[in-house]
């Protein structure tokens, strides 16, 4: 009986997960344009890859400080002013409701608005910039500005995310310790590396983790705002999986550039687990 | 990785200060209103732009509330695109894509939240398993899946997935259905009740706000996809707002005078999901709160 209130999800699960991973794992080994059946190439796609592809590497750069760019500064950031609204403080919610509006907005719509204010002569950034005598760069122009461009923007979208999960983590920490540490004297500073540090650290930890997963396949946002240029120098990974696959029809070469992906992903998520161990604190009883 | 331990709502509002309870409370507020002025102000601006007159786009000081109000950039953006059908191509595939996430992911959290079969926590640490693959690596054999099918260019693709639930989502769903008393359970199976009785009856309208929160996301995913839309749909007027609005500016032209149309047509994929928003804030931010503590 429990398999039928089960069975849409579990096929769900096979067709649309468990096949298609499989497929893609096969057909990153074949040279396959959609028209013909695939053919069996073996290691060649990846070998393609990682010696004569222009683009491989430097999209996986790219979408590498893509998202340590983002990742670290806003959880940075989310976490100062998640602590900032974990006080007794008036309008905290209303705040937290503010910051939390761009999360719900859809990207393409912010990333065309960035790009109104990003614009070089007429934007309202460089406008203000020249009030103040600064002479703003042609943000999404150049090949120094493009990619901190679109990092800027995605941490503005993301972090009211962050920031809800980081006060929803803060206001799980007991009161009771804060008041223990102020009887022993401690300082704001103290508490907050001996207390709220390691008492948070293991919603940092699911911040960190998931933040790297889905930033690292980030699309929308860039793909409105600069369309991977000026010559490439935004590209991400999968902005060039697309274009293999969709653009090109290579779409043995494109799942091979998939695998790497996921590879790549899960590479990071085991070594977020590995370094957990030495930063990563669960209360006893968990 | 999971843990059933209960966790404090934000609501409550027990907790005094952690860090900075020393930082004098006018800098804390400076700090929290530039914040909120660097998010809310974007938005504003997109407002003020989409009703204003091209010959006042470039003006320095710039013009934050239009004079006049210009509402020619949204007659002209329904000439240059079909919005309309955009916006109601957006809404039923939003709206249908809901629905059936909604029902196959609630059935499935009742089931592994409350009944007993063979295989059910392997199962379920499979499917929790599935939430970590990149999208990436499934994205290409779906596609041919739904090209075999016959459902390029049509709302298929971008509907029927969700019938087959979330792993996500029947994640969230079972920690709400976990936290309804097993004796209820117990006594209505007392009383002759069937499973789908039990399901539709009690777990449904008791786990009714993380039901919420469940269509909520998935509205907001389904509504802001970009990806998905730009795979499968090819003719104009099949296109969702999100797809639809990367074409628009090449439509309405580069120019700086023309920027005004594109912002309107950004305001209109916006608004929805604002409204949506101003009345489910509750459902988004604690849904979120909830799950986040899960590390």
């Amino acid at each position: 009986m429990g398999w039928l209130f089960i069975a849409p999800v579990v096929l769900g699960m096979l067709i649309f997960q468990v096949y298609p991973t499989l497929f893609s794992l096969y057909a990153s080994f074949t040279s396959w344009n959609l028209i013909t059946p695939p053919r069996w190439v073996g290691i060649e796609n990846y070998v393609d890859l990682v010696t004569t592809d222009r683009f491989f590497f430097k999209t996986l750069w790219n979408t590498t400080r893509y998202t340590l760019g983002v990742v670290l500064p806003s959880m940075a950031i989310a976490l100062l002013f998640a602590s900032l609204l974990n006080q007794k403080i008036r309008f905290k919610y209303t705040y937290r409701a503010i910051y939390f509006v761009p999360v719900v907005a859809p990207t393409v719509a912010l990333a065309l608005l960035w790009g109104w204010l990003y614009e070089p002569n007429f934007g309202i950034i460089n406008s203000v910039l020249r009030t103040i005598g600064i002479k703003g760069p042609s943000w999404l122009g150049t090949t120094t500005w493009a990619l901190r461009s679109v990092i800027i923007m995605a941490i503005w979208a993301g972090l009211g995310f962050q920031i809800v999960i980081f006060l929803a983590g803060l206001q799980g920490i007991s009161q009771e310790y804060y008041e223990a540490a102020a009887i022993d004297g401690a300082n704001a500073w103290q508490k907050f590396r001996r207390i709220t540090l390691p008492l948070l650290s293991p919603v940092t930890f699911f911040v960190l983790v998931t933040g790297i997963i889905g930033t690292f396949q980030d699309f929308a946002l860039v793909w409105v705002l600069t369309q991977g240029g000026p010559a490439n120098s935004t590209q991400l990974i999968v902005m060039y999986l697309y274009g293999l696959a969709f653009r090109l029809q290579r779409m043995g070469l494109a799942s091979a550039v998939a695998y790497s992906v996921f590879v790549v992903i899960v590479g990071l998520t085991i070594l977020n687990f590995v370094l957990s161990k030495r930063w990563v604190f669960y209360e006893e009883g968990n | 990785m999971i843990t059933e331990r209960p966790i404090a709502l934000p609501q409550e509002e027990v907790q005094t200060s952690a860090a900075g309870s020393k930082l004098p409370r006018f800098l804390t507020h400076m700090a929290l209103m530039t914040m909120a002025v660097l998010m809310i102000f974007p938005l504003l601006w997109l407002v003020s732009t989409s009703l204003k007159h091209p010959s006042k786009q470039m003006l320095w000081p710039p013009q934050l509330i239009p004079n006049p109000v210009y509402f020619k950039n949204y007659s002209d953006l329904f000439v240059l695109t079909p919005m309309a059908n955009y916006l109601i191509n957006s809404l039923k595939i939003s709206v249908l894509s809901v629905i059936g996430v909604c029902f196959s992911s609630s059935l499935a959290a009742f089931a592994f939240a409350r009944m007993r079969f063979r295989g059910r926590e392997v199962l379920f640490g499979v499917l929790l398993a599935t939430m970590m693959l990149p999208y990436a690596v499934t994205i290409i054999p779906t596609f041919v899946i739904m090209k075999n099918l016959g459902w390029l260019n049509t709302h298929m693709p971008l509907i029927v997935p969700a019938f087959f639930g979330s792993a996500y989502f029947v994640f969230l769903l079972r920690q709400s259905y976990r936290a309804i008393p097993q004796d209820l359970f117990d006594s209505a199976t007392i009383d002759g009740a069937g499973f789908f009785q039990i399901y539709y009856k009690i777990f449904v309208p008791l786990g009714m706000p993380a039901l919420v929160t469940v269509a909520l996301f998935a509205f907001l995913g389904s509504w802001n996809d970009l990806f998905g839309p730009l795979i499968y749909l090819s003719s104009q007027e099949k296109m969702t707002v999100a797809l639809g609005l990367t074409y628009l500016r090449g439509r309405a032209g580069t120019g700086v005078e023309k920027v005004g149309i594109i912002m309107a047509g950004s305001l209109l994929g916006v608004i929805p999901m604002l409204i949506l928003y101003g009345f489910g804030q509750k459902y988004f931010i604690q849904g979120l709160s909830r799950t986040g503590l899960k590390g």
